[in-house]
């Protein structure tokens, strides 16, 4: 059996980041001002209409789409560490279950925000739910991106039910009302056989269910291109190309999420260098699989180099968003790969580095997918203004762009400050488990 | 009580006398009057009553000063309209046929048609493009409105039914449905479609107009437009504001089920099937199974040569497609 005194320093060590802080209250002051200067620059396009973004008649889709797709994508992170690691019996990933279920859910509520600022009558949202179109994949987008929130939610609920109660307990110096909520979310946990054969069940029932529903919002979202006859968005392999670019920025996410977590929250000893290590390789593992998925997408136009198919390519290849393209296939995706197969590469700092990288090019992988196509249409653009031809963001866009990144970091901020960011009862049945 | 009961009895006579005065006088005044009613009545009918059909479908007659006008409110008109819009005009399918031969890029059809649909300037729901296919082709002009699709990708995608097919083959949109999205223009492969990104041209004139779905007026901030086919000068027989501004021929209209189209210039109404056979008619990228209802001539024996100077712009397009 453990000792009880060694259960009370993991509960002390994992409750000790619940409380308010200077480094908090910066923080989340800092995040509280620019979330507000961007809905600031929101205002101005509600009242100024999309014309105070770059877009135009011909790249009618930019920065919003790109942000959507990698909200999307980032989000997916949590049914690959909480549901296929969990299933498969990798205990080394359940301390971070959490932290990616957070990440994912953030990221996929936020979602949904970010496909608003890019409608061109928002308050009109409801006309989807009135008088919505089965054949329309933006029916399906939102029907499965919401199927996805609402398991996430509950990914992340039922597994801290009996930390709720640890709360409850446990923290009595916090304001009474944050209690009374840490009492009524541990909905009268007891511990009991009965209770956490519940648990355990409903967790592996929603851990099934949410592979496919995870799968279904990454290849409908891809299908928001695929299903036109656009070039470079015409093909057959956009929903795997899309799955597997998301489980490369989700990991990324993950990782820097357990940096900061980590080093800010003294929890060395609970995500460990061999989390670290076991990260990294993962990283790799979907890297690569993405990097099939990039060569197979490029390289086959790119050897037939059909009429239309060539524009675009030497555009992307060697064109204007060359720069940009080789960027992120080097610096966002191979050279990761290569620097992860160094175990010294994969340190938490070394790490940390990288996945910034990797993220940041997740990123412009999403604008390097939506801007340049809409750039080559297949009749000339012509008799129009100089800047429908070339899309140029705009400040006011960015800002509005940037705001939803702001909102999750407000969102998993604040959820680190009211929940243990990684299980404390798993992590004490763990050592139980070791010990016998 | 005796007392009581002789008394009319005295003065019965006079009494008498008197009532038989006034029924006298009220009966001829009764009967002038009625026959004044008669009389009046008859001459009424020739223009002052009319005939109303009630809901009940059963024909009536009435007096025109006794209708009052209904007042259809702004929205009653714009249900009716929206409904009209989507309904199309049975037993009509449109074709239109662009003969390139005839293109000297004149932009009348451009201006006719921004001016009709109050666009802003950078705005084209028809636009002449300097076209040139590959290096050794001659390049010529090209007037593209929407192909309106059988088989139209921007239908299939919009989410919300704000962009529909209709019976007569019109693809329209319904501004005051469209959410803004824009899935349609990635959809569309022609280009067609355009979005009011800014305040549109008009809107302090157009602020009180009922929006009519078949003009696309007023144009609204936030939305979707695009070619309509000029829905609304079709439904009252009139031929589409560009096939109308065309000073060269270059346009024909007409009714595929007819088989007859209109050329807009000459008013010259020629069999549809025979001028695509005798001029080898085509379709813009048929190979994406769009089905367009806009069919072309093929640009030889041109009556004027492509200009020098726009030869830079088709010549850019075909760089970029050929690298």
């Amino acid at each position: 059996m453990l000792d009880q005194s060694k259960i009370d320093k993991i509960t002390s060590d994992l409750l000790r980041h619940i409380r308010l802080n200077n480094k908090f209250v910066l923080w989340m002051g800092f995040l509280g001002i620019s979330f507000v200067v961007c809905l600031y620059a929101y205002t101005l396009q509600l009242k100024e209409g999309l014309s105070v973004t770059g877009l135009g008649d011909y790249v009618s889709w930019g920065m919003y789409i790109a942000n959507f797709v990698f909200f999307v994508a980032t989000s997916l992170i949590g049914m690959l560490i909480s549901a296929v690691l969990g299933l498969s019996g990798a205990k080394w990933a359940s301390p971070l279950a959490r932290i990616a279920e957070i990440i994912a859910l953030a990221f996929a509520a936020v979602a949904g925000l970010v496909i608003v600022s890019d409608m061109g009558h928002p308050e009109r949202l409801l006309n989807v739910f009135m008088y919505g179109r089965l054949q329309s994949p933006i029916v399906w987008d939102v029907t499965v991106v919401s199927i996805y929130v609402v398991i996430s939610a509950l990914l992340l609920y039922l597994p801290l039910i009996p930390d709720m109660k640890i709360c409850y307990d446990k923290l009595d110096k916090v304001p009474k009302f944050q209690r009374n909520i840490y009492k009524i979310l541990s909905l009268n946990w007891n511990g009991s056989l009965e209770q956490q054969r519940i648990i355990k069940q409903s967790t592996r029932i929603l851990a099934i269910l949410i592979i496919p529903v995870a799968l279904a919002i990454h290849t409908v979202t891809s299908w928001l291109f695929a299903a036109t006859s656009r070039v470079g968005w015409d093909s057959s392999i956009f929903g795997p190309y899309f799955v597997t670019g998301a489980f490369v920025s989700g990991t990324a996410a993950v990782i820097i999420a357990m940096y900061i977590y980590r080093k800010n929250y003294r929890l060395e000893d609970y995500i460990t260098e061999l989390h670290f290590d076991k990260m990294g390789k993962l990283l790799v593992l979907v890297s690569l699989v993405y990097l099939y998925f990039n060569l197979n997408e490029f390289m086959v136009p790119g050897y037939k180099m059909k009429k239309f198919d060539a524009t675009h390519l030497n555009d992307l290849f060697a064109g204007s968003h060359a720069a940009m393209f080789w960027a992120v296939q080097i610096l966002g995706l191979v050279l990761p790969i290569l620097l992860l197969l160094f175990r010294k590469m994969r340190k938490p700092g070394p790490m940390m580095i990288i996945a910034l990288f990797v993220i940041v090019g997740a990123w412009f992988k999403r604008y390097i997918i939506v801007v340049p196509t809409m750039e080559h249409p297949y009749l000339p653009i012509q008799n129009v203004p100089i800047n429908f031809k070339i899309y140029s963001p705009t400040i006011t866009e960015t800002l509005i762009t940037i705001a939803p990144i702001i909102l999750v970091l407000i969102i998993i901020t604040v959820l680190s400050k009211l929940v243990p960011i990684i299980p404390i009862q798993e992590t004490i049945e763990h050592l139980e488990e070791e010990t016998k | 009580m005796s007392d009581k009961e002789e008394k009319p009895k005295k003065k019965t006579r006079r009494e008498f006398l008197q009532e038989l005065g006034i029924v006298g006088v009220g009966s001829v005044l009764a009967g002038s009057a009625i026959f004044a009613g008669i009389n009046y009545d008859k001459k009424k009918k020739q223009g002052d009553r009319i005939k109303v059909l009630t809901a009940e479908n059963e024909l009536l007659e009435i007096e025109k000063s006794d209708t009052t006008k209904v007042q259809k409110s702004k929205y009653e008109n714009l249900t009716l309209l929206q409904k009209e819009g989507r309904d199309g005009i049975a037993g009509k399918r449109w074709v239109m046929v662009v003969d390139l031969s005839k293109c000297k890029n004149a932009r009348k059809c451009m201006s006719a048609c921004q001016g009709a649909h109050h666009l802003r300037p950078e705005q084209h729901h028809i636009n002449v493009l300097k076209m040139q296919e590959s290096k050794n082709t001659a390049p010529f002009y090209m007037a593209k409105p929407c192909q309106h699709c059988d088989n139209p990708p921007c239908v299939a995608v919009c989410p919300v039914d704000a962009t529909f097919k209709r019976q007569d083959g019109i693809v329209l949109i319904d501004n005051e449905r469209c959410i803004g999205c824009r899935f349609c223009i990635a959809a569309c492969p022609y280009s067609a479609r355009v979005f009011n990104w800014a305040t549109p041209q008009n809107e302090e004139e157009d602020k009180d107009k009922t929006y009519n779905v078949e003009l696309n007026v007023p144009q609204r901030k936030g939305t979707i437009s695009k070619c309509l086919f000029s829905a609304d000068r079709l439904r009252e027989g009139k031929m589409p504001y560009c096939v109308s501004a065309c000073p060269n021929g270059v346009y024909y209209f007409g009714d595929e089920n007819e088989d007859a189209v209109t050329n807009g210039t000459t008013k010259e109404t020629v069999r549809f099937q025979k001028l695509l056979a005798d001029n080898a008619g085509y379709q813009l990228m048929p190979e994406l199974g769009t089905k367009p209802r806009v069919y072309y001539l093929p640009p030889k024996d041109r009556t004027l040569p492509f200009k020098d100077e726009d030869k830079p712009e088709a010549e850019e397009h075909l760089e970029n497609k050929n690298g």
